[in-house]
């Protein structure tokens, strides 16, 4: 067997079990341990398909960024299983058949031998081409707006997802970093300028009506 | 010279080891970049309490061997000769792989690191995106001890950590746009050779033509987050020792709580390697009439290193929410208003990077 297949073996395992281990995992935080190691797996494919734009991007965006804030969430969140796993048997049909159809579909890709996708033109890469050139090239030229446009959508997205959650509330006492920044010294202190005290000298027989501290 | 050793040596490995050459040749050279820098972590902690005791007017460690140099391999036996203790709730299978994770991607980086000319263990084409994904993986090691301990201080450390970690990634990865606007390429060698042209340079002054003067705020963003996100003082919240005692280390002891150190500084390193590279001209030398070599490169590492710690001596910690806003609504904006003047420069007539 070729090195590279060995590679491929020990990457599809671990990403199926790891996959696996996701959707039974007891504990919920393991459960998104299991799908960041199945996306690291996922991406050593990739990387064996030269796709390595691709399988960094995957390993940067989905494992760097966004299962850390899942794995914030989940953390926080304090997930009670006994609630989470009523109703199983309820949605198993819907669940079951979903399921059968995405593998059905990835079947037909998968199986594209039989199906005859062989026939469809293959792409001609040359072996020293940087696909993350050829990448960018065709996302900022061909395929310009679409691009403009999804990345538009996430925007929408962000903002909305901000204005849903950003409630004012009355009964905190935070203060905007912004405002203690700007605060100058004469805000705070006020510099009063007055004598030096020093003692008193030995107390006058005579005179009472000297003034004192001079 | 050395290249003539390797020409003696490399045939007669190749032809006694035959199909395992690769293989073994590339554990040689994984080994002579991870030992170095072991000893260079040992040494950066001893530095560390050098520096800042002088800083302070103190000594420092100054017991053990001649000027204290031994200390951190004392401090190194007997971190390794005592127990670890694992908290009664603990997770203990995520408890032993935390430390792991937080110790690894600060090593794995290094294989695109280039030293200097051709020495670089893989020079692969999307050397930047490597680190950018390898060093946002720094942050589990972080998260899953901090939830792992079962403690609370521990978790208060490692949400601190997530949501700190992250947010400067940001601004980390898009002072590098501007790094790759201009040199045109993700390969880290290409990008310290694009520093070595310039008008200055054909002057003899190299140094004015390395990124960090055109691309100055960028420079100073990528520094600070730098900073942050290696969880160094000011930033340092995640361990804040007045606050919540050691953060996500607090459970830990012996080698674990080691790793950790370890991890911390290796980081510490990288970063600094990583500023030199981008914005420092890497190994290239700053004046004409001397040789580019590896020295300027481990020069300009110790030069950002010391001001790591001299940062560090100098200034108070932050306040959390003045962490973030620093991260969103400082550096952002800044980064992305010059990626903007960056490339209506390059568009314009007075390009310097043509």
């Amino acid at each position: 067997m070729e090195f590279k297949a060995v590679i491929f073996y020990v990457f599809a395992t671990v990403l199926i079990g790891a996959a696996l281990r996701v959707i039974t995992a007891r504990n919920p935080v393991h459960a998104v341990l299991f799908l960041v190691l199945a996306f690291f797996n996922a991406a050593g494919i990739w990387m064996l398909l030269q796709a390595e734009f691709l399988a960094i991007a995957l390993v940067m965006v989905y494992v760097g960024a966004v299962m850390v804030l899942f794995l914030f969430v989940v953390m926080m969140l304090d997930v009670n299983l006994e609630r989470l796993r009523q109703g199983f048997w309820s949605y198993l049909p819907l669940g079951g058949m979903l399921g059968l159809l995405m593998a059905g579909e990835m079947a037909l890709v998968l199986g594209g031998s039989y199906f005859g996708v062989e026939n469809f033109p293959g792409q001609d890469v040359a072996a020293e081409a940087s696909n993350t050139k050829d990448l960018a090239r065709l996302l900022f030229t061909k395929y310009a707006w679409p691009f403009e446009i999804a990345s538009v959508i996430l925007l929408v997205g962000i903002i909305g997802a901000v204005m849903l959650t950003l409630r004012k509330r009355g009964d905190t006492k935070a203060v905007n970093p912004l405002d203690q920044i700007k605060v100058k010294r004469n805000d705070r202190v006020r510099m009063v300028s007055m004598h030096s005290e020093s003692d008193a000298p030995a107390a006058p027989q005579t005179d009472l009506t000297a003034p004192k501290g001079e | 010279m050395m290249d003539a050793v390797l020409a003696m040596i490399l045939p007669a490995a190749q032809a006694l080891l035959g199909p395992l050459f690769p293989l073994v040749w590339a554990l040689v050279k994984i080994v002579l970049i991870i030992a170095p820098l072991m000893l260079c972590v040992a040494y950066l902690t001893f530095w560390e309490r050098k520096v800042i005791g002088w800083m302070q007017v103190r000594i420092g460690p100054n017991r053990v061997g001649p000027w204290g140099l031994l200390q951190p391999i004392a401090d190194g036996i007997k971190l390794f000769l005592k127990e670890i203790i694992f908290p009664t709730v603990a997770d203990k299978p995520l408890f032993v792989i935390a430390p792991i994770l937080a110790l690894a991607p600060a090593l794995a980086a290094w294989a695109v690191v280039p030293f200097s000319q051709g020495w670089v263990l893989a020079d692969i084409d999307a050397g930047v995106l490597y680190l950018v994904a390898i060093t946002s993986m720094g942050v589990y090691g972080i998260i899953i001890a901090g939830w792992a301990s079962n403690s609370k201080y521990a978790f208060l450390g490692s949400m601190r950590a997530a949501a700190q970690m992250v947010s400067y990634e940001v601004s980390m990865g898009l002072a590098l746009i501007t790094v790759l606007m201009v040199s045109g390429s993700l390969n880290l060698t290409t990008i310290v050779n694009g520093q070595a042209k310039g008008l200055f340079a054909d002057f003899g002054v190299g140094f004015l033509s390395w990124n960090w003067l055109p691309l100055l705020p960028m420079f100073g963003v990528y520094l600070i987050s730098g900073i942050a996100e290696t969880n160094r003082a000011p930033f340092d919240v995640v361990e804040g020792e007045s606050e919540i005692v050691a953060g996500h280390m607090v459970e830990y002891s012996g080698m674990a709580f080691a790793l950790f150190f370890l991890g911390e500084y290796a980081g510490m390193i990288l970063v600094s390697t990583m500023t030199s590279i981008f914005f420092l001209g890497g190994w290239l030398s700053p004046v004409g009439f001397l040789p580019d070599g590896f020295y300027w490169l481990a020069i300009k590492i110790a030069t950002v290193l010391f001001l790591f710690l001299w940062i560090r001596a100098t200034f108070p910690r932050f306040r959390y929410d003045q962490i973030m806003r620093l991260g969103w609504k400082v550096f952002v904006p800044i980064t992305l208003a010059w990626i903007l003047v960056i490339g209506v420069w390059m568009m314009s007539p007075l390009t310097i990077w043509k």
